[in-house]
């Protein structure tokens, strides 16, 4: 800054070279693990220096998870999750902010309160209802009478039946359902000053054309910081997917994977953990959310910032 | 509320309907559901749920299980948020001096922010394990020494080391941006009055710091409860013993695994209200008084 202090920047780098050996400590371990050999990796004190097995191990865990289609399985769930919460978030905040009508704070703070209760705590009704998507409704109509009443006029039986389990949608929906966006675009929305909505609505432009033409091209960054967060989010997302997914071949995620790779007596049979493969698979899970975090450096600061998560 | 606005009309309406849809079925409906299930008994054979009052949460508050998983959840709680914020916020005062590199250091902390939570559980069982990691050369001379199979305490400092791991980067981003957003006249004035770069940093960054501060504690300790499922599942699995059986791991487990959802229904309103609590106190109390850019 302003002052020669020669010691302090000294300093200064070696307690951050201090926090980054500790930062990147396990990971380079478990890099090390990757690139050695069964015998190796289980040798008493712990290898610090990379072997030569990397792309073996690679090939070998790759193979042994069957992580092609658990690949694709992921980038599907997270991409649906970032396109389904962008667009959910903007045409609700877009409606709460751009018409007027009684009850929008109700709503607001309906929303508004999902973010107080992640999917971890409600975890077990979250699974019962995705069992039967439509069990809410189902049992509304039992409720209200009007299941009885139908039945009675038309002979029809209702009974709504949506099974989430063991599909995309089961994945993708719930994890969508939070506040997130809906929050960060509002705060967006209420910047926007009030002479370009009466510009747009002077030249004759409708809400929607208004949305569309002027509203989604201001907001590219927002999309660029919400997208960033969402996939990092959804890609890392672990119990959710554990539950709801029991056919792994066909719609497992990878970092699902990883709970098979815990070198426990169940996976190993009591023989030797096999350390170098879970360790090859483990970096591979960890590759494509770190890469967007580092390449989308801008957008992801600034939107862990603004959302809250 | 802004002055012009469009008149109400169907548009409006059909684009709220699907956010308002999607929380009431996976939202709210999941959590009256947990509600209801917390308050009956669910018969064995079917025949739907029988009112049973508060017995649900007295078997499990007279259950020394539960209070034991309580107890680890608060130390872990608590272990991580400290370790963490305290990692967190010594290298972004330092990071703020903004010497050479300063992208560099940046980077090289925000990344573990997206490292999934069982592969941080799982890269910390290797580093951690009895037979190849790093305390394994203690072993070759005291065998069993370190084993987080059967020392309860080990298993503990585990979750917690890993847990602070993850949650570093997080802070960090915070504490950075808070840093940064301190008017530049300040800290000029104050080194135009003699103050040296350290005591810069203790007597004005730091004090300025501390709505961000307050704020990350209320947000670490919510995370802690509830965001630490995939490290013990993929590093002690809850145990030994029942050592590192945190509360959400304790849900799963009785819910999925026990089969009982009744009593963990009640366990899951329980942390509902734990965490509504600790989101209360961070609306009512914590002012962000901070601007970000």
């Amino acid at each position: 800054m302003i002052e020669r202090t020669p010691l302090l920047n000294l300093a200064t780098h070696l307690i951050l070279g201090f926090g980054l050996i500790v930062i990147l400590a396990p990971i380079w371990l478990a890099f090390v693990a990757a690139t050695l050999t069964l015998q190796e990796v289980n040798a008493a004190p712990v290898e610090l220096w990379p072997g030569t097995h990397l792309w073996a191990n690679l090939k070998e865990a790759w193979v042994l998870s069957d992580f092609g289609p658990k690949f694709v399985n992921s980038l599907i769930v997270a991409v649906g999750v970032v396109v389904g919460k962008i667009t959910l978030a903007c045409i609700t905040a877009f409606s709460l902010v751009f018409f007027a009508y009684r009850g929008r704070a109700l709503i607001f703070w309906m929303i508004f309160i999902t973010l107080m209760l992640p999917l971890e705590v409600r975890i077990v009704p979250t699974y019962a209802v995705a069992a039967n998507a439509l069990s809410p409704f189902q049992a509304l109509l039992d409720v209200t009478g009007m299941g009885w009443l139908i039945n009675a006029v038309s002979g029809v039986q209702v009974s709504l039946q949506w099974n989430l389990l063991n599909s995309y949608t089961g994945l993708i929906l719930p994890l969508v359902a939070t506040a997130t966006g809906t929050f960060l675009y509002r705060q967006f929305f209420l910047t926007i000053p009030d002479e370009l909505v009466e510009a747009a609505r002077m030249d004759g432009a409708g809400p929607l054309r208004f949305l569309w033409d002027v509203l989604i091209p201001l907001s590219k960054t927002n999309i660029a910081a919400l997208a960033t967060i969402m996939f990092v989010y959804a890609w890392n997302q672990y119990l959710w997917p554990l539950l709801v997914i029991t056919d792994r071949a066909t719609y497992g995620m990878v970092v699902v994977q990883l709970s098979d790779l815990v070198p426990d007596q169940m996976t190993t049979g009591g023989g030797t953990p096999t350390w170098h493969l879970a360790m090859a698979a483990t970096l591979m899970v960890m590759v494509p959310p770190i890469a967007i975090v580092i390449l989308m450096q801008r957008w992801f600061v600034r939107g862990l910032i603004n959302t809250d998560k | 509320m802004r002055r012009a606005c469009f008149k109400f009309s169907w548009v409006a309406a059909a684009l709220l309907v699907p956010q308002l849809l999607i929380i009431f079925v996976f939202f709210y409906w999941p959590s009256a559901q947990a509600l209801y299930w917390a308050f009956t008994l669910e018969q064995p054979w079917g025949g739907g749920n029988t009112w049973v009052g508060l017995d649900n949460f007295r078997a499990i508050l007279t259950d020394p299980y539960y209070w034991g998983s309580v107890r680890v959840s608060v130390i872990y709680a608590l272990a991580t948020t400290a370790l963490a914020m305290g990692m967190a916020l010594t290298l972004a005062v330092f990071v703020d001096r903004q010497l050479a590199g300063y992208r560099t250091w940046r980077v090289a902390i925000i990344w573990p922010y997206a490292v999934a939570a069982p592969a941080v559980g799982l890269a910390f069982q290797f580093v951690f394990n009895p037979g190849a990691g790093i305390f394994s050369f203690i072993n070759a001379v005291a065998p069993g020494w370190w084993d987080l199979s059967r020392n309860a305490w080990q298993a503990v400092v585990a979750i917690i080391v890993a847990g602070a791991w993850k949650q570093v980067a997080y802070s960090f981003v915070f504490f950075l941006a808070a840093l940064q957003s301190i008017p530049r006249s300040l800290i000029e004035a104050a080194a135009m009055d003699g103050a040296r770069p350290l005591r810069r940093m203790f007597d004005l960054q730091m004090p300025l710091l501390t709505p961000t501060v307050f704020f990350l504690l209320v947000i670490n300790i919510t995370d802690s409860f509830t965001d630490s499922f995939g490290i013990v599942d993929t590093l002690t699995g809850g145990g030994p013993y029942r050592a590192t059986d945190l509360m959400v791991y304790r849900i799963y487990s009785e819910g999925f695994k026990g089969m009982n959802y009744s009593g963990a229904a009640a366990q899951s309103v329980i942390l509902m209200l734990l965490v509504m609590a600790l989101t209360f106190v961070q609306f009512r109390y914590v002012e962000r008084r901070v601007h970000y850019t």
